[in-house]
């Protein structure tokens, strides 16, 4: 029992303890409450008017760490971006916020403390319901959530979302992929059937079959975001079949490029740019532009513009053209045909003649899922829908 | 040398991705089950493997991208592992404190500690352990590239009869066992549980560092936050499946190991339906054998005596 002694605390020490404590957390929040404030009050003021030289705090959240090669990575490099562009942007960060009540104390954070006027809580799931509560708890700041989840009527007037149709960006990267690929089998590496993940695959296929009508995508679903060991799992049993062409719609793509690397497959990105990764395999990528959007909606924002008045659209969408992505610099390996063949379906995207849904299309159980005639337009809401996999992919989107 | 025809697998493609499955991925489990077993002979149940997993694997990659020498980033991961042991081991033996509870603390305290130190090695690319070439023989790169092993598989398969060697016929063997059976007959043999348990923690955990280090630095090498995907904890459960004998914690990393690279593989041939299933093997097969091992009628054979038994 005299191990007990050594826990023992004296009344005397615990009133010490107790002071000790609070008189720790009075000066240190003294001490940030203080440089916070005096921003703050900045900030209210370059909300208000469009002064120049004023300072407009921003803030970003991301839901895991920003260097990841992926969907983290090229949003906050779309806000270094932003930064860069535009000088009176003040800039805070925070990233690794799960999508729980912890993204809306850090929401709370940066607007009370930093005084932030615009915030772009990038996560999927951070929207419903932390941004429509805090949307509403605070109705002078501005939200912008990727996605494309609001809806007219029923959300608070402050939150506008926005998102792009990368899979113009994954057509070209098809191309590419079908017309390097020796076996003809392409991989894809996919977290879950929802419909943004199955027109990524789609397009890439269709992109591929443009240039060779054989072509086959095998896909293989991890079941979700971030699991490094089933997606290196998946893209070594597909080197094993012979697929040589990987590519992936995951969180970090970083597994599956380095897979392909290390089996001396080729390899196309998506997100950001992986050709650092695998610079011998990698052909091209499907890249966010970030950087491109986030500096025209500052831009409109600091002219007065807001999303309450109705001035900046509440849904924002885009393609290649609208600059809401690109394309990786090709490869070592992809060859000059291939790149004439990619930059003309580009520059038929870039004038709008491009219309990568057009039928006949079937599926790969052999129905027709758009007829022929009818041509589905990148902003047709049934894409957004979708629940296929198109012919020559290989896969099942049934569990 | 063969065509595409001859190249590509098709079903023993399954078999043999299992196969490599259960080197590459069994290796985590073979060093954490091993790591494990040794800790709770000694009669304290650690759960905290899971962080200790992060915290290796974080510290590994760590230090093979900074010094260049991944040899270097295996032994830092197992000291990284044997820091927080030390925590454990000691924490856990303070009266009236739960072996269970602290366990948990200690994920969250190692992983915590591993995505906060981590996070500027998400991005580089650090240099990996050389793997052993075991398929000089075949042409077929499928074939190469399963047959690429780890020298820390190597390792941990050697480790294993090794244990089960010292727990049978050395005197340290005895003093853990004797420890875990009965902490009351140890102190009167003169042995301290305390710095026997102490010790035994320390060095399980040791192990589950470089458990961590063989999933950054081997496979899937890379680190990211995601990486151990509770791995740890499924350990843990298999140590009781293999009834706290390493050599039987040989086969069960490498059964784990395997049920890993199922689903993957056999999406990849085409089986498109149940891929949920499949990717639930693992965590299907921890159950199973929970319910299998688990009878309300005996206790569990092989069980040490005091495992998890508030110290008299």
């Amino acid at each position: 029992m005299s191990q007990e002694k050594l826990f023992h605390l004296s009344r005397r020490q615990i009133v010490r303890g107790l002071l000790a404590a609070t008189a720790f957390g009075v000066t240190t929040k003294f001490g940030t409450g203080c440089t916070a404030s005096t921003s703050g009050q900045a900030d209210a003021g370059a909300n208000a008017g469009s002064g120049d030289g004023e300072q407009m705090t921003v803030g970003f959240i991301y839901v895991g760490p920003k260097d990841d090669y992926g969907y983290n990575q090229a949003h906050a490099e779309g806000a270094a971006g932003l930064t860069k562009a535009l000088t009176w942007v003040k800039l805070v960060e925070e990233a690794s916020v799960p999508e729980t009540t912890a993204v809306t104390e850090s929401m709370r954070s940066m607007i009370d403390i930093d005084g932030a006027k615009v915030l772009f809580p990038t996560s999927f799931g951070y929207f419903d319901p932390h941004i429509l509560k805090m949307a509403q708890e605070y109705p002078d700041v501005q939200f912008f959530h990727c996605g494309g989840l609001y809806k007219e009527g029923t959300h608070p007037k402050n939150v506008g979302s926005y998102f792009g149709y990368i899979d113009e960006a994954q057509y070209i990267a098809g191309i590419v992929a079908g017309s390097t690929s020796k076996t003809g089998k392409l991989g894809f590496v996919a977290a879950k059937p929802i419909p943004q993940v199955l027109r990524n695959i789609n397009s890439f296929t269709l992109g591929a079959k443009s240039v060779n009508p054989d072509v086959t995508t095998q896909v293989i679903f991890t079941g979700d975001w971030s699991l490094p060991l089933k997606e290196a799992e998946a893209a070594n049993s597909m080197a094993d079949q012979d697929v040589d062409v990987l590519t992936c719609h995951v969180d970090s793509p970083k597994v599956v490029m380095e897979t392909a690397e290390k089996r001396g497959i080729f390899c196309s990105g998506y997100h950001a740019n992986q050709s650092a990764l695998a610079p011998k395999g990698y052909l091209t990528g499907a890249e966010w532009d970030w950087a491109n959007i986030y500096t025209k909606l500052l831009t409109d924002i600091k002219s007065g513009k807001t999303l309450m008045s109705g001035d900046i659209p509440h849904l924002l969408r885009g393609g290649l053209k609208d600059g809401f992505c690109k394309v990786s610099d090709y490869g070592p390996a992809v060859s000059s045909d291939t790149k004439k063949a990619a930059e003309a379906a580009k520059a038929k995207f870039m004038d709008g003649s491009m219309v990568i849904y057009t039928g006949e299309i079937k599926d790969n159980k052999g129905n027709v899922v758009i007829p022929a005639g009818t041509s589905l337009k990148q902003q047709d809401p049934k894409l957004e829908e979708m629940n296929y996999l198109v012919e020559g992919v290989i896969g099942s989107i049934g569990s | 040398m063969s065509s595409p025809a001859e190249s590509a697998l098709g079903w023993w493609g399954v078999l043999l991705a299992i196969l490599a499955g259960t080197m590459r991925g069994g290796t985590p489990f073979l060093f954490v089950s091993l790591g494990e077993c040794l800790t709770e002979k000694s009669g304290k149940i650690n759960l905290g493997l899971e962080g200790t997993l992060l915290m290796g694997a974080m510290s590994a990659y760590a230090i093979s991208y900074l010094t260049g020498s991944p040899w270097l980033g295996v032994l830092v991961a197992g000291i990284s592992g044997l820091a927080l042991g030390a925590i454990h081991g000691w924490l856990s033996q303070q009266p009236r404190v739960n072996d269970v509870a602290v366990g948990i603390a200690m994920i969250i305290f190692g992983s915590g500690l591993a995505f906060f130190f981590g996070k500027p090695f998400i991005k580089p690319t650090a240099p990996q352990l050389p793997t052993i070439d075991l398929a000089g023989w075949s042409q077929n790169p499928a074939v190469e590239a399963a047959l690429k092993i780890s020298p820390l598989f190597i390792l941990g398969a050697l480790l294993a009869p090794f244990l089960h060697w010292f727990f049978s016929s050395t005197r340290w063997g005895l003093y853990i066992r004797a420890v875990g059976d009965s902490p009351a007959a140890a102190r009167a043999m003169g042995i301290s549980p305390f710095k026997v348990r102490m010790l035994s923690v320390m060095a399980g955990s040791f192990l589950a560092g470089i458990g961590g280090a063989s999933l950054s630095l081997y496979y899937p090498g890379v680190w990211t936050e995601r990486i151990s995907s509770g791995q740890g904890l499924m350990a843990v459960a298999l140590v009781i499946f293999a009834r706290w004998n390493p050599l039987q914690c040989l086969l069960a990393s490498l059964l784990f190991g395997g049920a890993q690279a199922l689903g993957p593989a056999l999406q990849s041939v085409g089986i498109k339906e149940g891929y949920y299933l499949f990717n639930a093997a693992p965590y299907i097969l921890t159950l199973v054998i929970m319910i299998l091992t688990c009878s309300p009628q005996r206790t569990l054979t092989g069980a040490p005596g005091a495992l998890g038994q508030e110290d008299a």
